[in-house]
């Protein structure tokens, strides 16, 4: 046990001192932190997606829009009588609570709307899409066309969906002050809880046999053909578990930011996204978790200070990261590796990893 | 529902598309060239609006929208080959790399014009003769539009008498039909990328300059227009002018006749949806060039 490779006890070390954060960060820093946690979900699907599947989807804002909106709903009829209407609703004329809006007063259907529906739209979208071969330029513009018109749709609809301003102003879940420390803090752990189980069921997933195959569809479409698979299902696949991961991540942020608007899900900040990752590094989970966690703080901070210049330094991270570091900032540090061959069930890789090493 | 208005959403649909098919024909030949969209593309339209703003400060008059275009094509020309030289040609091979690098350059423009012009807007006065209305019927058809599709339909007109007739234009398309083929006859193939390049930013600096006739000309300008005008490249089919005109005729009266029916914003829904079902059909677009080769991925 003594001789643990670096990264082990790095990786170990960060996460300890995230699970102590609460005690080190202020209250403020605290909400951050955990913010940008939530939006490390987003992140490694895309390492998923793109990293890994060569899928760039500038749509991701749609699946995140999809759990945020969902859990805000319930947040918006928790504690509402039978016949009571959100606020703002009342505000805009509306009578009636929209028939698509009354399950969500369960909060296990909840729950399960969070993770469902970001799946099912998102493989019957990417269905319809990779089952005709569309991909490469022709997807990504598919996709940012379909967060324009996601967030168009949000705020044109003011009486239902809250317009511009979205669903914010809620204070209980499930009985709980939001505004308490204890909860905050719970809330901080269980975002925390989900990131590492996110980080270690993809690590997972990106090993098995279904990682390889997704792989060779990434590098060489025709030759997977060529060799009897379809790589349909393994793309689709790819595009459901990504979008589940950004659906509990938009429902994560909800809770930690207080609110959720269509400025958190149109075109810009779906191609955000993208950067987080490019930054940390595409093909890594960490890098996606990274990327996430600077990108943001640095946006904070410069936002903060000098707004105009945000947006010059985020262009110019863009053309940085494409052009200079593709391999991004985790890619930096690592050698030429690759993901690790799972040590079980896949005899062609154990053969080539014992090759390769003696 | 009257005849009317129905003929009316027909003429705004064939006014949009005209608007589209100034935003999407320079994409769309890249593309073509390339496999590579530019991102950047609606800042360049929204440079060619700024242009069109400035050059009737300083040549106001009937005749200050020519120069206007004139202005726009040769800057909004030059800046789009600036940007290949620098940025583009350093990441073929890498489309989607291409793709983030110029969404960079687009943030930059933006952020740009809005430091330099603030961020309010500024409207260019459209000369006299552009404020009427021609009257057919019962139908009032606004002058400003009409304009523009006659500035499309001449745009287009002029780009296929360029590409049929010329010997650069005969350059162009040999690269577009067989990029390997035409480089080992000796055809400067990145001279070709960035001439076309820059090409099609003139006709979206041209672009520019209708759009500043339609309301005032903001940072945002371009991104309004430009994520349908990409919808347009991707339902026109690899980069066919023909395949491009037809496809912007079809999503501007999807989006027109859908707002018979539904608002603004459920119209662009159906619109999306008429894109995805139709690639259903043709998933390589509207003009599809039959080959034996392999798909690219």
């Amino acid at each position: 046990m003594l001789n643990l490779p670096f990264k082990t006890i790095g990786g170990g070390a960060a996460l300890l001192l995230a699970i102590l954060a609460p005690w080190l960060l202020s209250a403020y820093d605290l909400n951050l932190l955990g913010r940008f946690l939530a939006l490390s979900l987003s992140a490694m699907g895309l390492v998923l997606l793109w990293g890994e599947g060569g899928i760039l989807s500038l749509g991701q804002g749609v699946f995140f829009g999809l759990g945020g909106y969902l859990l805000a709903m319930h947040l918006k009829l928790d504690g509402l009588g039978a016949g009571e209407l959100p606020d703002f609703m009342t505000w805009s004329g509306v009578t009636a609570l929209p028939w698509w809006w009354a399950p969500f007063r369960n909060p296990l259907v909840t729950i399960l709307g969070v993770l469902l529906v970001p799946a099912a739209i998102g493989a019957g979208f990417s269905w319809l899409m990779f089952r005709r071969r569309i991909g490469g330029v022709y997807f990504a513009l598919i996709t940012q066309a379909l967060a324009l018109v996601f967030a168009t749709l949000l705020i044109s609809q003011q009486g239902t969906t809250g317009g511009f301003n979205g669903l914010t102003d809620y204070h209980n879940l499930m009985g709980l002050n939001l505004n308490d420390e204890g909860v905050t803090r719970g809330i901080y752990w269980l975002t925390l809880a989900l990131v590492a189980t996110a980080y270690f069921a993809l690590r997972w997933l990106l090993s098995s046999r279904f990682g390889k195959l997704l792989r060779a569809s990434r590098d060489g479409s025709n030759r997977l053909r060529f060799l009897g698979y379809d790589p349909t299902p393994y793309k689709v696949v790819a595009f459901s578990v990504a979008a589940v991961l950004t659906g509990v991540s938009g429902a994560m942020f909800t809770l930690h930011a207080g609110v959720v608007s269509p400025a958190l899900v149109g075109v810009v900040p779906s191609i955000e996204m993208v950067i987080w990752v490019a930054i940390g590094g595409r093909t890594y989970l960490v890098g996606g978790i990274v990327g996430a966690l600077l990108v943001n703080f640095a946006k904070d901070k410069i936002s903060t200070a000098l707004p105009e210049l945000w947006l010059y330094a985020l262009g110019l991270l863009f053309i940085l990261a494409v052009t200079a570091f593709p391999r991004g900032i985790v890619g930096e540090f690592e050698g030429e590796r690759r993901f690790k061959p799972a040590r079980l069930g896949d005899m062609f890789a154990r053969w080539r990893a014992g090759r390769a090493t003696s | 529902m009257d005849a009317a208005f129905l003929t009316g959403q027909v003429f705004n649909g064939f006014s949009v598309a005209s608007i589209y098919i100034l935003a999407a024909l320079g994409l769309a030949l890249s593309f073509g060239l390339m496999r590579v969209i530019n991102m950047a593309h609606g800042e360049i339209l929204m440079v060619g609006s700024y242009l069109a703003y400035l050059t009737i400060l300083f040549i106001p008059g009937p005749l200050g929208i020519f120069a206007a275009m004139l202005v726009a094509f040769i800057g909004a020309g030059l800046l789009g080959a600036g940007l290949e030289a620098a940025l583009v040609s350093k990441l073929t091979a890498r489309p989607l790399d291409t793709l983030l690098a110029t969404w960079g350059v687009s943030l930059i423009l933006q952020q740009g014009a809005r430091d330099v012009f603030g961020a309010t807007g500024v409207s260019v006065t459209a000369p006299a003769w552009l404020d009427g209305a021609i009257t057919i019927g019962a139908l009032p058809l606004p002058a400003a539009r009409l304009f523009i599709m006659a500035v499309a339909v001449a745009v287009l007109g002029g780009l296929a008498l360029f590409l049929r007739m010329t010997r650069v234009g005969l350059l162009v398309r040999a690269v577009n039909q067989d990029r390997a083929t035409a480089s080992a006859m000796g055809v400067n193939v990145r001279q070709v990328d960035a001439f076309i390049f820059g090409l099609g930013a003139g006709v979206a600096g041209i672009g520019g300059v209708v759009l500043a006739l339609l309301g005032p000309v903001t940072p945002n300008v371009g991104q309004s227009y430009i994520v349908t005008a990409f919808l347009v490249v991707v339902l026109g089919g690899l980069g066919s002018m023909i395949g491009t005109t037809i496809a912007a005729v079809m999503i501007g009266l999807v989006m027109a006749l859908a707002q018979i029916f539904v608002d603004v914003s459920f119209a662009q829904v159906l619109t999306l949806l008429f894109v995805v079902l139709f690639l259903q059909f043709r998933p390589q677009g509207v003009i599809a060039i039959r080959s034996r080769a392999l798909d690219a991925e």
